[in-house]
């Protein structure tokens, strides 16, 4: 005990050196506990194009197909329905779709769609993730206020979209609905998930 | 010498078999000395009043829980996949437990009506600390472990929620994931993270009952030590607010202390009795809470192509998902979500201050004046209010309603080292007082 009191500085870098190793060791432990939360290789590759027969979607209807486990609507529009998007234009967050993230090129345009009547957009809210209700009756009748025009409503927090799928200004959802790319294979089959680049 | 953490001396056989065993445990094993140290020498207040009821309540439900939890793992299967009859394998599990299993309904049911239980005891229990100033110097670390077992509770709940895969399972979690998107830069991977997968499904599933059976309930067990063991170290706070250990007598015990054990040990079993009439008559003739504590939604299957028309959580976090909801304006450029993330998370965590928040010269409401209890009286009824709303669907006069309540909410808060020395005392008493 001829060194009490006194720090051996020789020993003392050591252990700051072991322990300094070993939290990097231990950090490095975390690596494959962290990985294994992403999605794993299956799911990656999982969400191949969905093809959908719209021979027997009647004008105002309305199709929900499923595309990497969200729900994918085409509707057939109808042009009373059309002709409400140019009237609701200024109450739009963004009325000319210029948030590039939410529609391919080809349906950055009045309609956000290929063929005018068809919309083929995800039908999930940019909010939160729920999926809105369709409302598609003008005024009050389906629980809108009376100068609803048609289009949907999400029911948790109440967002509301129009018949493009474009939101209203000052709702929840900070960004119009998500049109996917597709492509169309016949005047009949839609491909969901895959436009021509791909295909 | 005679709070817990003193030494205790080590038991000493009377020469009978059990005396002998005990004396051979106690030289190896603090047996007799954390008997004595926590119960039959732990001395609490003897003014203890109905409120005070509510912490041994809260470990009962904590016992409760583990063990139906136990059972219902044996028959419960975390599999998103469809099975013959295209029921998803989890939500056609729970229905199994419910029609198959010998006594699994009530298993099930002693469970969920467990999870809300769980909360009515908590907040109970909180509401105690703030009335009586329980977080108040020196029992910091002890509020401290509490507010941490809230946040473990609320994770408890929220990956529990998701297991019986039904619709309002899936639809709760999806929103609750998303909320995490909304954190700048990291937010879109950060909920990718915590689903495993782009969308809520089997990878969601199965790490949340991970997290449900083995993580979440390992951390709260050990935070319920922490909390006991902090607590017996300053020793309880009591209805007066003053401390009991100032009067001691020749022995060094405090005047104004009883055993825990077998007095309160015997009172809190009146309790135990009350409570379990409560929980019993709630299981047996209400286990859905009147779609509170098992909503109607969750009957249905999880559907990922379709959202209930009205989706809320479950009651106990509706007063936090209210003030999300309150919160609609951008600020600093960034979306009004992200700052409703913020402003729920906050109102939580917010607990965690109210230690240093408080600067009343005395802790019990007994000896504070109007503006207390005013402030504490509003900060409850806004407490409801929000409750309410967030089980109601959005509407414009709920959202002005809610955002007066949160502002509030953070008022009563924020506002506290102000109000709290503003106000008029009363002289606090030497003894506590018995009624």
């Amino acid at each position: 005990m001829s060194n009490q009191g006194k720090v051996d500085c020789g020993r003392r870098r050591l252990v700051v050196a072991t322990a300094a190793v070993g939290g990097v060791g231990a950090v490095a432990a975390l690596v494959p506990f962290v990985s294994s939360l992403l999605p794993s290789e299956r799911a990656k590759a999982a969400g191949a194009p969905v093809e959908v027969d719209i021979s027997k979607l009647e004008s105002g209807q309305m199709i929900t197909v499923e595309w990497r486990g969200k729900p994918v609507w085409i509707i057939n529009r109808t042009q009373e329905m059309l002709d409400t998007l140019p009237k609701l234009a200024d109450q739009m967050a963004d009325p000319n779709s210029e948030v590039k993230s939410q529609q391919p090129d080809y349906a950055a345009n009045p309609t956000r769609s290929i063929k005018e009547n068809l919309l083929v957009v995800v039908g999930i809210c940019t909010h939160l993730g729920c999926s809105p209700t369709s409302k598609f009756k003008a005024g009050a009748e389906e629980g809108m206020t009376a100068d609803w025009l048609g289009g949907f409503l999400c029911p948790c927090h109440g967002s509301t979209f129009d018949f493009a799928g474009r939101v209203f200004k000052a709702k929840p959802a900070p960004t119009n609905l998500e049109v996917p790319p597709h492509a169309y294979l016949s005047d009949t089959r839609i491909l969901v998930g895959e436009d021509k680049k791909g295909a | 010498m005679t709070m817990a953490g003193g030494n205790f001396e080590k038991y000493k056989s009377d020469g009978s078999l059990a005396g002998n065993v005990l004396e051979w445990v106690d030289a190896r094993f603090p047996a007799t000395s954390m008997w004595k140290g926590h119960l039959s020498e732990y001395y609490a207040p003897k003014n203890f009043n109905f409120w005070y009821f509510f912490g041994s309540l809260a470990l009962l439900v904590l016992v409760i829980q583990i063990v139906t939890g136990i059972f219902l793992v044996m028959h419960y299967k975390p599999d998103a996949s469809l099975n013959a009859a295209g029921v998803p394998v989890a939500f056609a599990s729970v229905e199994y437990i419910m029609r198959d299993v010998p006594g699994g309904w009530l298993i099930r049911y002693m469970h969920s009506t467990g999870a809300s239980a769980f909360f009515i005891v908590v907040y109970l229990h909180m509401f105690r600390g703030l009335i009586y100033g329980s977080y108040r110097k020196p029992r910091e670390l002890t509020w401290l472990f509490g507010v941490g077992i809230f946040l473990v509770l609320m994770g408890e709940a929220f990956f529990g929620y998701l297991l019986p895969w039904g619709q309002m399972s899936y639809w709760g979690a999806q929103v609750i994931v998303n909320l995490f998107g909304a954190i700048p830069v990291v937010g879109n991977d950060l909920s990718i993270l915590i689903r495993g997968d782009f969308v809520v499904g089997d990878a969601t599933l199965n790490r949340f009952f991970s997290f449900h059976v083995i993580a979440f309930p390992l951390v709260l067990i050990g935070l319920v030590a922490a909390h006991i063991l902090a607590l017996h170290e300053t020793g309880s706070n009591n209805p007066d607010g003053i401390d009991i250990k100032e009067k001691k007598d020749e022995k060094g015990i405090p005047l104004d202390g009883i055993p825990f054990h077998p007095y309160y040990t015997v009172k809190d079993i009146v309790g135990v009795v009350v409570f379990l009439m409560a929980f019993s008559a709630i299981m047996f003739f209400a286990p859905e809470g009147g779609g509170l504590f098992l909503e109607t939604p969750n009957f249905y299957p999880a559907d990922p192509l379709k959202t209930p028309p009205h989706i809320a959580p479950v009651w106990y976090f509706t007063p936090y998902y209210s003030i999300l909801r309150a919160i609609v304006w951008n600020f600093f450029g960034l979306d009004a979500k992200f700052w409703g993330v913020v402003a729920m998370g906050a109102s939580v965590v917010i607990f965690a201050f109210l230690p240093w928040l408080d600067r009343s010269p005395v802790r019990s409401i007994r000896y504070r004046g109007p503006i207390t209890k005013v402030m504490i009286t509003l900060f409850v009824i806004c407490f409801l209010i929000l409750g309410y709303l967030g089980t109601q669907a959005p509407s414009a006069m709920g959202e002005l309603v809610s955002q007066i309540c949160t502002v509030f909410y953070f008022g009563f808060f924020l506002a506290m080292p102000w109000w709290s020395r503003m106000d008029k005392y009363k002289p606090v008493p030497e003894r506590v007082t018995t009624k």
